[in-house]
């Protein structure tokens, strides 16, 4: 199992360094001037240069990624364009944030996801399973700004149950901050819950359709003990995985939500970035983002690995 | 007869399919009295295993019972409540699959599976490891505690099966159900496991049902033996009335197909069944077996026969006097001709190995074989699973790198271990038939375009050329032309292997390797591609490495025999003395484990233990492991050496060939008697 | 094991297109699909107002028998606006997809065919790609060059090409074990021809429905592009970009400005997914 974990972490590390060189190249080798990018077309070519040394950016390729992945790494992430100061703070704070809206996300949606997965799979073709399923596709595809509007005229302008702006009041306490992020979770929670729901659908109806179930079935077991014991354990491994791999999109998605429900995280950090054509502040955030995926994917991986016995024997191979 | 333990009542099963339901199983009844052993054999589709899970009422869910009942041990299956049924499941019937690898939870481990048993019977939970302890020691397992322990994944196939029937046989069944337990196992474990179930069946009361597609299976384990074809039970009565004197038109014919008591390709072609099986689902309006039936008139066709006693047995035909003179399906005297001895040498293999991975991770599969081939022979790879057989068949034809060191040589030339660096013509010598005719055929081109482009590349035919030559190929191997339009999908089994036949003849190839060709067909379709594989050897003078774990088949096609243990030659040689002995113990071991219709087999040779993986071969002799004539420390030391028993037959053992020709013989009881396995008919794969 | 039957080809065909139009999903969907794909060719001359003519007297009206689903903040008709709403994204998403599709599926049968160094290089950038969502990747790349349609076809079809790379690259690993890929090399045939000509037309089922499938996220990528301001630029009528620019209105009580852009995004992706879901169910019968 160390070897399978040793590979894994080689792999992490292989995708994050290939991450990290797209990020450097479309944030920095494919705007051209960003000195003219940023100061506009009437700017004076002094000026350019100027800001263009600053930034560091007249020196050779290379070296220029070689010193921003090494700042990288000691958490210095870079100078903003714009303000003129360290980014590191802006990406820890707004990483924080989002992070907590993502956990209220998670907390809804894992449960929901995998028990209408398991309540489609048993009730199969059955008009409770069209329900799900169809529900959960038609969720899964819908935009989060398409579903946050209808969220936000529904709860927050007819009903007025819900805040509409996801910013807190200062010094709220962590109920008062879910109290406001439970809105802008939704959309999420609707998009992960068809994935999520889907995947455990099709696993569990494999695992019903195995012989394995088929033994357990005719040993004469209960039905409940047959899914408790026999199904339910093959069926939710494969989830765990599902669920991991939508973590890069789960903070993706909050681009459209922190945007459109206000809050300071860092999808609208990057949105921002991206509209002011901040490049250090945007290849950090991206960067971060990729940093999360990978770490959330390793546990996910190291957990299956631990709960599934047949990869304590076997070399993973992939 | 006293009350059946489980009796069926005209019982029919359909699946859904669409709009349409398809019968699979048509109006069957049949009883099973307490301890008596059931067989239930038939072709593949035929609706054997249907029957097995409609008695435990596990049908996929489209699948419906449209007509019938079954009882068992008094109860009537189909009319139990939820809580009855389970109670029924938990108490009366047990049941053992064809895949135990499937068929246990991958993520329990085997202690607590089995434990399950006795929680569903209400044991107290500490005495239910002691006695999931006791049945794995049962059925003969010799470390029950460690296996406890462990998951299903981490025990051999057939390891698994001993705990797939230790879970069976945990509450004691009055109904035990074994549905093709052996099917996918090597010969050698077979005849393990069957012989742990004849051992049980006298410590244990169950009925037991017993489903195969191997008649030589059933013969061995059944006391009465029930035929199915197309759904329908065509005929039942004792095993050895029904294997000895068959009396419906479709059990003679299957008998026939099977090459028998020695027979090879010089006493003639065999016995095929013509035609095809109905589809699932089609409408019968007369004897389901009519268009294949060389007795068939205008009754059969019109009126479905009743099963009618005749004497002691069942039999569904209209005229089951009839069927002992079956006419054959061939004319007699079409004898073969056999290869000239002094035919040149053309292909010459010597010192092959292949090592898979490096370092402490290799693997060597194949460990320095050599052989030759003659002209217009046939030279059979006999071996069970991980014996290299295939590995070394893709050397062969440049498909699989061989290690530095070792050589091939075709017409005394020498030939590139890759197919990239093999010329045209070195490439279109050596050709090969897959197993899988799904997986060799691509599914996408028509039957043309999969000959055609063939004749194209390797006989470098164009135009009108390629058309006339593509009507010869189809008609050489017994196509008709309104199959050339069609995609594989839409042919059975046998013409797909007909396709893959033609493809490889499609540059007159010196050398065709078989691997397996037969293997996933049933017996009677067998046959007629074994005939097409001997008519074309004759008449194009191609030679064959043919590769079979299925004796009998190899036996029928061979010239000469190697066998390959843990990718070693153990034995070579002339094909009627490695049948005849003296044997190498390996050899000797598979030709017992082979269960014969009608052999009563004494003394039989048993290996035990674990077949050992080629990472981790055993030191000196890799068979000493296993080796029931193992003579001492000289066997783990040190490799034994080649010796030659007899002109042309060599055999790897430390003992001397007169020795061990010597001990076989008192095995057998005397040197009057000859293995049964030889005049009996070998062993019979339907599927 | 069933008896040969010249149509049997003929039933093969007819019953993937039977299982198709017996699945309620597919039909339901390939009707709001061609009801879009109509408007997207024919809307302009279907619709009762020029969906970019102002009217500012008439700003904000709530639906009425004259303006159907009301109008907007310039006084524009906001059912005509609707209606030819899904001409641009209509044609982005689509060429985004057929790029994607295209770029996927070679670089899915290079990688899945010849394995090796190749295989782990652009597999390991794929997994890098696709450690991220495409709309970041996208909003990266288009930062960086500036926004126009074909900056966003490209863009989008770039970034979706890994994933269809991923599923290919699995179709071609199980089907290159195959023997008549063996076979194949047996006759010394070269790897074009082995990847296209052998292969290719075997794993063209699960393209198609990953096609279908990555349509569906190409219209809701495009979307949330343009919702963000970085997709398709005013005045283009797009959906994504009216309730850009009016959701910040629907707290003033003027749903209407947001909510029938939001039912036509809705129903086109939901009409794609089910002809996907259809797809899918008809052909691994």
């Amino acid at each position: 199992m160390s070897r399978f974990l040793g590979r894994r972490f080689a792999f992490s590390l292989t995708t994050l360094f290939l991450l990290s060189l797209l990020v450097f190249f479309v944030g920095q080798v494919l705007p051209g001037n960003v000195g003219r990018t940023i100061l506009g077309p009437l700017a004076d070519q002094e000026a350019v240069d100027a800001l263009n040394r600053q930034f560091g950016l007249d020196r050779p390729i290379v070296e220029q990624y070689g010193t921003w992945i090494w700042h990288f790494l000691q958490g210095d992430m870079g100078q903003s364009y714009i303000y003129g100061v360290p980014v590191a703070p802006f990406i820890v704070q707004a990483l924080g944030n989002s992070l907590k809206l993502a956990l209220v996300a998670f907390m809804l949606v894992v449960p929901l996801g995998i028990l209408g997965g398991v309540l489609a799979a048993l009730n199969a073709d059955r008009p409770i399973d069209r329900v799900i399923s169809m529900g959960g596709l038609s969720a899964t595809v819908m935009p989060e700004f398409v579903s946050g509007v209808v969220l936000i005229m529904i709860f927050g302008v007819w009903l007025r149950w819900l805040p509409i702006s996801a910013a807190w009041p200062e010094g709220a306490g962590p109920l008062t901050q879910l109290y406001y992020v439970i809105l802008p979770a939704i959309p999420l929670v609707l998009v992960l819950f068809g994935y999520i729901a889907r995947m455990t659908r099709a696993s569990m109806i494999e695992a019903l359709d195995s012989d394995y179930t088929r033994t357990a079935v005719l040993k004469g077991l209960t039905w409940r003990r047959v899914i408790w014991r026999h199904v339910l354990r093959n069926a939710l491994l494969p989830t765990i995985t599902v669920i991991a791999s939508q973590t890069g999109y789960l903070i993706g998605g909050l681009i459209v939500v922190e945007t459109l429900f206000r809050y300071q995280g860092i999808g609208s950090l990057i949105f921002r970035a991206a509209k002011a054509k901040d490049f250090a502040m945007l290849e950090a955030g991206v960067l971060i983002i990729g940093i999360t995926y990978a770490v959330a994917t390793l546990l996910a991986d190291i957990l299956y690995s631990i709960l599934n016995p047949r990869i304590q024997m076997e070399t993973a191979n992939d | 007869m006293t009350k059946p333990t489980l009796s069926l009542d005209r019982l029919s099963v359909g699946y859904r399919s669409g709009e349409r339901e398809h019968a699979v199983v048509r109006d069957v009844s049949l009883q099973i009295a307490p301890g008596e052993a059931y067989g239930l054999v038939g072709e593949s589709g035929c609706g054997k295993s249907t029957v097995a899970l409609t008695v435990v009422r596990y049908l996929p869910r489209n699948g419906k019972i449209t007509g019938g009942s079954v009882n068992l041990d008094g109860a009537d299956v189909m009319q139990l409540g939820p809580e009855a049924l389970r109670s029924l499941r938990a108490k009366k019937v047990s049941m053992v699959y064809q895949d135990p690898g499937k068929a246990l939870n991958p993520s329990l481990k085997v202690g607590r599976q089995l434990a399950e048993v006795f929680e569903v019977m209400g044991v107290p939970p500490a005495e239910r490891e002691p006695r999931a302890v006791e049945m794995l020691k049962k059925v003969r397992i010799a470390d029950p505690d460690s296996v406890m322990q462990r998951y299903p994944h981490q025990l051999s196939g057939g390891m698994q099966q001993r705990v797939a029937i230790a879970m069976a046989l945990a509450n004691d069944p009055t109904m035990l159900i074994l549905d093709e337990p052996t099917t996918g196992l090597d010969v050698t474990v077979e005849a393990e496991v069957l012989d742990l179930v004849a051992d049980l069946r006298n410590e244990i009361g169950a009925s037991i049902l017993f489903i195969s597609h191997n008649l030589a299976v059933v013969a061995k384990m059944c006391d009465r033996v029930g035929v199915l074809y197309a759904g329908m039970l065509v005929e039942e009565g004792p095993a050895r009335d029904i294997f000895g004197s068959p009396s419906h038109p479709y059990t003679v014919a299957l008998l026939r197909c099977m090459p028998h008591a020695g027979q090879t390709k010089t006493h003639g072609l065999l016995e095929s069944i013509p035609g095809f099986l109905p589809p699932p689902g089609a409408q019968l309006s007369g004897c389901p077996f009519v268009k294949r039936c060389p007795l068939a008139d205008g009754r059969c066709r019109a009126e479905i026969p009743e099963l009618q006693d005749c004497g002691g047995r069942l039999v569904r035909c209209h005229y089951p006097d009839r069927a002992a003179n079956l006419p054959p399906s061939i004319e007699a005297g079409d004898v073969l001709p056999k290869p000239p001895s002094e035919a040149a040498q053309i292909l010459r293999v010597s010192n092959l190995s292949k090592t898979y991975g490096q370092g402490n991770h290799a693997i060597r599969v194949v460990t320095d074989v050599s052989l030759s081939l003659q002209a217009g022979e046939t030279l059979g790879l006999v071996g069970e699973s991980g014996s290299g057989k295939t590995t070394l068949a893709r050397m062969l034809l440049g498909l699989v790198p061989p290690d530095p060191g070792g050589s091939i040589e075709l017409d005394g030339r020498p030939l590139a271990g890759s197919l990239e660096r093999r010329r045209e013509d070195e490439v279109k010598a050596v050709q090969i038939v897959f197993q899988n005719p799904d997986s060799a055929l691509n599914r996408s081109h028509s039957v043309a375009r999969i000959i055609g482009r063939a004749l194209r590349r390797l006989g470098g035919f164009r135009g009108t050329d390629l058309a006339k030559r593509l009507d010869n190929l189809v008609e050489a191997v017994r196509l008709s032309p309104r199959h050339l339009t069609l995609r594989p999908r839409q042919l059975s089994g046998g013409l797909k292997q007909r396709v893959a036949i033609a493809r490889s003849f499609a540059g007159d190839p010196r050398v065709v390797v078989c691997d397996e060709p037969t293997s996933a067909l049933d017996v009677s379709v067998q046959a007629a591609i074994l005939n097409l594989l001997t008519e074309l050897q004759a008449a194009r003078a191609v030679s064959y490495v043919f590769i079979s774990h299925d004796l009998g088949v190899v036996r029928y096609l061979s010239d000469r025999i190697a066998v390959l243990y843990l990718g070693r030659v153990m034995e070579m040689g002339p094909s009627e003395r490695v049948f005849g002995g003296p044997n190498h113990p390996y050899t000797e071991a598979l030709l017992s484990a082979v269960p014969s219709i009608g052999g009563t087999q004494t003394n039989r040779i048993r290996l035990t233990g674990e077949s050992p993986s080629a990472a981790n071969p055993p030191p000196g002799c890799v068979f000493q492991s296993r080796c029931p004539r193992k003579i001492g420390g000289i066997c783990e030391v040190s490799e034994p050496p080649v010796t030659e028993a007899e002109p042309g037959h060599f055999i790897r053992c430390h003992i001397s060939a007169k020795d061990l020709m010597r001990i076989q013989l008192q095995n057998k009881g005397g040197a009057s008697t000859r293995r049964s396995v030889q005049s009996a008919p070998s062993v019979a794969t339907l599927s | 094991m069933t008896d040969v039957d010249a149509s049997h080809r003929q039933r093969r065909i007819h019953e993937v297109f039977a299982a198709l139009f017996v699945s309620g999903s597919f039909v339901t969907g390939m009707t709001i699909v061609l009801f879009w794909a109509l408007c997207t060719v024919l809307g302009r001359h279907l619709v009762p107002y020029d969906p970019l003519a102002d009217d500012i007297l008439n700003a904000l009206a709530p639906p009425s028998a004259e303006h159907w689903f009301g109008t907007d903040q310039l006084g524009r008709d906001i059912f005509s606006r609707v209606i030819v709403g899904s001409r641009d994204i209509l044609t982005v998403a689509p060429l985004a997809t057929i790029l994607a599709t295209g770029v996927g599926t070679v670089l899915g049968l290079l990688t899945g065919y010849f394995r090796g160094v190749v295989d782990d290089v652009v597999s390991r950038f794929n997994e890098a790609m696709m450690a991220m969502p495409s709309v970041i990747v996208a909003l990266l790349a288009i930062v960086a060059l500036g926004t126009s349609e074909t900056t966003v076809i490209i863009v989008i079809g770039l970034s979706f090409a890994p994933v269809i790379a991923r599923t290919v690259r699995s179709t071609v690993l199980a089907e290159r074990e195959l023997d008549y890929i063996a076979a194949a090399k047996l006759r010394h045939e070269n790897s074009m021809h082995i990847m296209f000509v052998e292969i290719l037309p075997n794993i063209l089922p699960p393209i198609l429905v990953e096609f279908t499938v990555r349509l569906g996220y190409a219209i809701f990528a495009v979307a949330t592009l343009s919702f963000i301001g970085f997709g398709l630029q005013p005045p283009s009528p797009d959906w994504g970009l009216s309730i850009s620019t009016n959701y910040s209105m629907i707290s003033g009580g003027y749903w209407w400005a947001v909510v029938f852009d939001a039912l036509a995004i809705a129903s086109l992706v939901i009409g794609i997914n089910l002809v996907a879901d259809g797809l899918q169910g008809a052909l691994n019968d």
